[in-house]
């Protein structure tokens, strides 16, 4: 641990509440608020740490209907020593819990990519759960120039 | 896009212990329930909501696909081989429908 920065799990609930709050001044609370649900559902009481899950995403999409995302663990892969899972939240999409990505010790490295659909600019954010209880956390804005849903 | 086409793409040949990287798309539209047609009527969710992959009938790696996911889903990941054997790789569409294919690789 030593120097890693944490995030505690109240801590993402005061960013959670920031943005319910900026969400009820621009008139859209409820994707902020299934957002945080996601992610307090996922966390689960657990103190994510801010360093050890890679979230590469472009920052700028010019087209919000394809917007790569790659996403990665440093991990042995080992059967007492994996990552299971990787969610990808994009908290501003009608439905903000993207995908939801699982791994084996077979899949030999905890490592995906895909394409998803971003509604407007925002925050991505992804959390990595890990065989020994650890949850990481990633964050990394992606400027959207066209949307890519309800079009 | 009634039949989803599924294309899968990965080495033939491995040696034991790689690590490969196993690329996958298919054909889908991944109707998000969000849009509306032209007559501003929202046109129903159907998406392809799961994708599994397999190797000798082991799990190696799964996604719960959701709404934001992209039409036509693209999904890389990767798999540690000791043997020579059979990948199998389903997607379940929201009605039930599974598309499958599966890959066969030679570890030496």
């Amino acid at each position: 641990m030593g120097d890693e920065r944490l995030i505690s799990r109240r801590q993402v609930l005061v960013v959670g509440g920031a943005v319910v709050a900026l969400g009820q001044m621009v008139g859209r609370p409820a994707r902020a608020a299934a957002a945080d649900a996601d992610i307090n559902r996922i966390l689960a009481g657990r103190t994510a740490k801010t360093t050890g899950l890679t979230l590469d995403v472009p920052s700028i999409a010019e087209n919000g209907l394809v917007v790569p995302v790659n996403l990665s663990v440093a991990s042995p892969m080992t059967a007492t020593d994996y990552v299971r899972a990787i969610h990808l939240i994009a908290p501003e999409n009608p439905v903000p819990l993207v995908a939801s990505f699982r791994f084996t010790p077979a899949s030999g490295r905890a490592a995906t990519s895909m394409r998803m659909r971003l509604a407007q600019t925002q925050d991505i954010i992804a959390i990595a759960e890990l065989s020994n209880n650890d949850v990481l956390i990633a964050k990394a804005e992606v400027k959207v120039t066209i949307g890519g849903c309800g079009g | 896009m009634a039949i989803a086409t599924p294309r899968v793409r990965l080495p033939a040949i491995a040696k034991k212990g790689d690590i490969i990287e196993i690329k996958t798309l298919i054909s889908h539209d991944m109707e998000s329930g969000q849009r509306r047609d032209s007559a501003g009527v929202v046109v129903p969710r159907k998406i392809i909501k799961l994708f599994e992959a397999q190797f000798n009938g082991r799990p190696v790696f799964s996604a719960d696909w959701n709404p934001s996911v992209s039409a036509n889903p693209y999904q890389s990941f990767f798999a540690r081989v000791e043997e020579s054997g059979t990948f199998e790789f389903a997607w379940t569409d929201d009605d039930g429908t599974v598309t499958k294919t599966t890959a066969k690789i030679t570890v030496a």
